[in-house]
């Protein structure tokens, strides 16, 4: 079965996201990254989409799912590389994504992330 | 108006929705849409497009490329023979859903193109049109 890599990078986890999703694909990404958390103890959860050309509100919707549900297995998710055009058709989709973290790139999402769990 | 070009594409299982977005992508491109334009149209149509097999139980996308005078627009039908959408007012609602969305399939991709027609009824399928213009 088609997945979506995560890589372990000391306590955190990396997801690159480099293939036009389908849904299922999506859904089984987030049942992975939860099992993953738990099973690493992960503290961060660090999602580039750069590669993506389009956000839908199925993909936001997972996008959030995660970011919910890492946050209540004590890990904090962010998103990083959003391209211009990506945020501001979400905008206008209606999808702000008030509840996720995000940073411009790889490098900034993992210096906040170990920001945040050094403050903890 | 003129039709440059036109054709039909399937809309049946999860994988066909991924297809309708890369050719709604190569169209936008051929008729010359800005990135920004573009990515918009592609959005609008990954919503309509799972709508299509999600809610209609399968369907065509039909894609037009018009010219009208000095302008480019890129036309899509979205049509199923399912059971069509019994309250347009709810439908076209922000954050209502028959499913388990999250509602802004409709709504959003109507705020992501120039034209919108929806023309539905119970048990009738569902015809929603879009374009969007360079």
């Amino acid at each position: 079965m088609e997945r979506i890599p995560i890589l372990q990078m000391g306590p955190f986890l990396l997801v690159t996201i480099q293939v036009d999703m389908h849904d299922q694909l999506a859904l089984t990404l987030q049942d992975d990254l939860s099992e993953r958390i738990s099973k690493t103890s992960a503290r961060g959860v660090l999602i580039d989409i750069s590669a993506l050309d389009m956000v839908d509100s199925f993909i936001g919707r997972m996008i959030d799912t995660i970011s919910s549900l890492s946050k209540i297995m004590d890990a904090q998710t962010v998103l990083v590389g959003m391209q211009p055009a990506v945020a501001i058709t979400l905008v206008e989709l209606g999808l702000t994504l008030p509840g996720v973290s995000t940073a411009l790139n790889v490098d900034r999402g993992m210096k906040l992330l170990q920001q945040r769990v050094l403050e903890q | 108006m003129t039709v440059r070009s036109s054709g039909t594409h399937p809309i049946n299982i999860e994988q066909d929705v991924v297809l309708a977005r890369q050719l709604a992508r190569k169209l936008a491109t051929e008729c010359g849409m800005r990135l920004i334009d573009l990515t918009k149209m592609v959005t609008a149509v990954s919503e309509l497009a799972r709508n299509t097999m999600v809610y209609g139980g399968g369907g065509d996308m039909d894609w037009q490329i018009i010219d009208e005078g000095a302008r480019t627009g890129l036309r899509l039908l979205f049509r199923d023979e399912g059971p069509g959408i019994p309250d347009i007012k709810l439908a076209m609602t922000d954050g209502w859903t028959s499913g388990s969305g999250l509602g802004l399939g409709l709504t959003g991709a109507k705020r992501l193109v120039d034209d919108f027609e929806l023309d539905t009824a119970p048990g009738q399928g569902t015809r929603i049109t879009i374009t969007r213009w360079t």
